[in-house]
């Protein structure tokens, strides 16, 4: 048993090392003085001077907040929708055939997603001249699409795991269904919500694939900037900026961590 | 008009309006909020394979947009001429290069599932063991890495593995190796990312099913004398395979596709069918061959994804 234990506790130490190591060895270059990013030449913070008088990087940001911001909050209306609909609604016309579309774009490879998108706004632009050109809007609908996904199963398995108790109380007690969705429903799936649309907003800020195949000249996101920089070898400035989203995620999952335990402790 | 039959008529008016007002409150609202987001995913998630399919029928061509239109109009003589092109895909399976690229991309993927496997099983295993606050702590440590940018993860590896990276200098400083390694732009650098990136989704499904594993099974079996090993391969591990199988998915299925992962880690002739495809439409142009070569990667990755579908089915009831 104690021999069984030892081997877990080590194996797992082992795993967590090898799941935090490049990111501290990464936060730790990123202070590093030197131009060469593999000689050690003493802290400084000139990356991070440098890195926001890069404008490039800096419109890209700009441009990716916007997506992500309009992206996470489309997400979550069509997100909470699929989600109330595959768990509260009944059986439908064609319900399989919608739950099988809101779980594929979880695992779609994608350079899939990507392509299919992007000739789907060609063609529809030569069928009835919508969209006109491809940039921000075009990355918002595909990322809509593949965010909203990940907030439909949040908010499903948000659904599935608390009893239609309340609900059905309420609709004896007369509600009608758009008052049973405000009043009960709504409140009870928030901590869903909110976590779908923190995860939507991260997942459009992260993505490089689908816009890649879907933006237009002039209109690259933040992670497009990255990757073009990255591809001929390490950069300061790009280690700089990766610390500087590293520890705003990290301050944020540990903050809704403590959250929710308070709210379990005051319970 | 006799109170009686006015009487009869309100009532009757009564049940109409509150029978239209069901129809108006309940029925179309229903309807509303059921089509809105099916409507969204049918337009932009499954019309665009369509799409996909259409165009890998067409023929390349120096054109906006760069492709040969499929149906052809004459409008004197009323002739509508269709043009299906079989030519992409004859090129596909006659050409070696697309056939390794498949064949290779699933070798990455698998081998990188079962690494991926054999770390994440003792730490699901092992967060599954904890109780409290330890539990709590350790998934965050394990989700936290799934927040932050996969594109920068992947980055990361790239100032370990370089040849004066951090790996290199202190494998050097202790004296194994006296020259540096190639270990970026190898194969092995891909299978490390993939096993890293992947890794949080493979741990979460193992640790759901083996939360919720009987530890009175594991007991019986040692009361019977069944030695740690025997217990976990006729035991536990039969007892957890939906987690297993659901967590080999969840990583192979996108690891097929992966694009980042090659074109920054691998060497240039590490072949996968996602940068295959990516080269084939921004480097080559050559739209309706990208068509062809993501409709014949859909239809690989078909059969596991449906294996995911069931799987989940079953977990649910």
């Amino acid at each position: 048993m104690t021999r069984n234990s030892k081997f877990l506790s080590i194996s797992s130490l082992f795993g967590f090392i090898f799941l935090y190591a490049p990111i501290l060895g990464l936060i730790i270059y990123s202070f590093n003085k030197s131009k060469l990013v593999t000689v050690w030449g003493g802290w400084s913070v000139k990356w991070y001077v440098e890195l926001f008088n890069n404008e490039q990087i800096m419109d890209a940001a700009v441009v990716s907040l916007k997506v992500a911001f309009i992206t996470a909050t489309l997400a979550v209306i069509l997100g909470v929708l699929a989600g109330y609909v595959l768990s509260r609604m009944g059986k439908f016309p064609g319900k399989l055939m919608v739950s099988g579309w809101i779980t594929a774009p979880l695992i779609m490879p994608e350079v899939i997603t990507g392509l299919s998108l992007l000739l789907l706004f060609v063609s529809l632009e030569n069928l009835i001249g919508w969209p006109a050109g491809r940039g921000i809007t075009t990355i918002i609908i595909a990322h809509t699409t593949f965010c909203m996904a990940y907030v439909a199963v949040i908010v499903q398995s948000r659904l599935s795991q608390m009893d239609d108790s309340l609900e059905e109380a309420a609709m004896d007690l007369g509600a009608k269904p758009h008052s049973l969705f405000f009043l009960i429903t709504l409140p009870i799936i928030k901590p869903a919500i909110i976590s779908g649309w923190l995860l939507a907003f991260t997942m459009s800020l992260d993505d490089l694939v689908i816009a890649s195949f879907v933006s237009g000249p002039g209109n690259s996101t933040l992670p497009m900037v990255i990757f073009s920089k990255i591809r001929l070898g390490v950069t300061p400035e790009v280690n700089a900026l990766a610390t500087i989203m590293i520890v705003i995620v990290a301050i944020g999952v540990v903050a809704a961590m403590w959250q929710m335990r308070k709210k379990e402790t005051t319970l | 008009m006799s109170n009686v039959t006015r009487a009869f008529w309100l009532s009757r008016y009564d049940i109409f309006k509150t029978r239209f007002s069901l129809l108006k409150n309940i029925r179309w609202g229903r309807y509303a909020v059921i089509s809105i987001p099916s409507l969204w995913l049918a337009l932009f998630f499954f019309i665009p394979f369509l799409v996909v399919f259409k165009i890998s029928l067409a023929e390349s061509a120096i054109a906006i947009p760069p492709y040969t239109d499929m149906f052809g109009w004459n409008v004197e003589e009323a002739i509508i001429d269709v043009k299906i092109k079989l030519g992409n895909y004859l090129y596909l399976f006659n050409d070696s290069f697309y056939l390794d690229a498949y064949l290779s991309s699933v070798k990455i993927a698998a081998v990188s599932t079962f690494f991926t496997l054999i770390i994440g099983f003792p730490m699901a295993y092992f967060i599954a063991s904890k109780s409290g606050s330890m539990r709590t702590l350790l998934l965050t440590l394990v989700i936290l890495p799934f927040w932050t940018s996969f594109l920068l993860r992947v980055y990361a590896w790239m100032g370990f593995l370089k040849k004066n990276g951090i790996v290199n200098e202190f494998l050097q400083s202790i004296g194994i190796i006296d020259q540096p390694l190639q270990m970026l732009q190898t194969d092995f650098a891909v299978y490390i990312g993939i096993v890293y990136t992947y890794l949080p989704f493979m741990i979460l499904p193992l640790y759901t099913t083996l939360e919720k594993l009987d530890g009175s099974l594991i007991e019986a079996a040692k009361d019977l004398g069944a030695g740690p090993i025997r217990t976990f391969f006729l035991v536990t591990l039969p007892l957890s395979m939906p987690g297993v199988l659901a967590g080999c998915l969840l990583v192979f299925i996108p690891a097929v596709g992966e694009f980042v992962i090659p074109a920054l880690l691998g060497a240039s002739d590490t072949l996968m069918i996602g940068r295959v495809l990516w080269d084939e439409f921004f480097l080559n142009r050559d739209w309706p061959m990208a068509s062809a070569v993501a409709t014949m990667m859909l239809l690989i990755l078909v059969v596991p994804i449906m294996f995911l579908r069931n799987g989940k089915k079953e977990g649910s009831e």
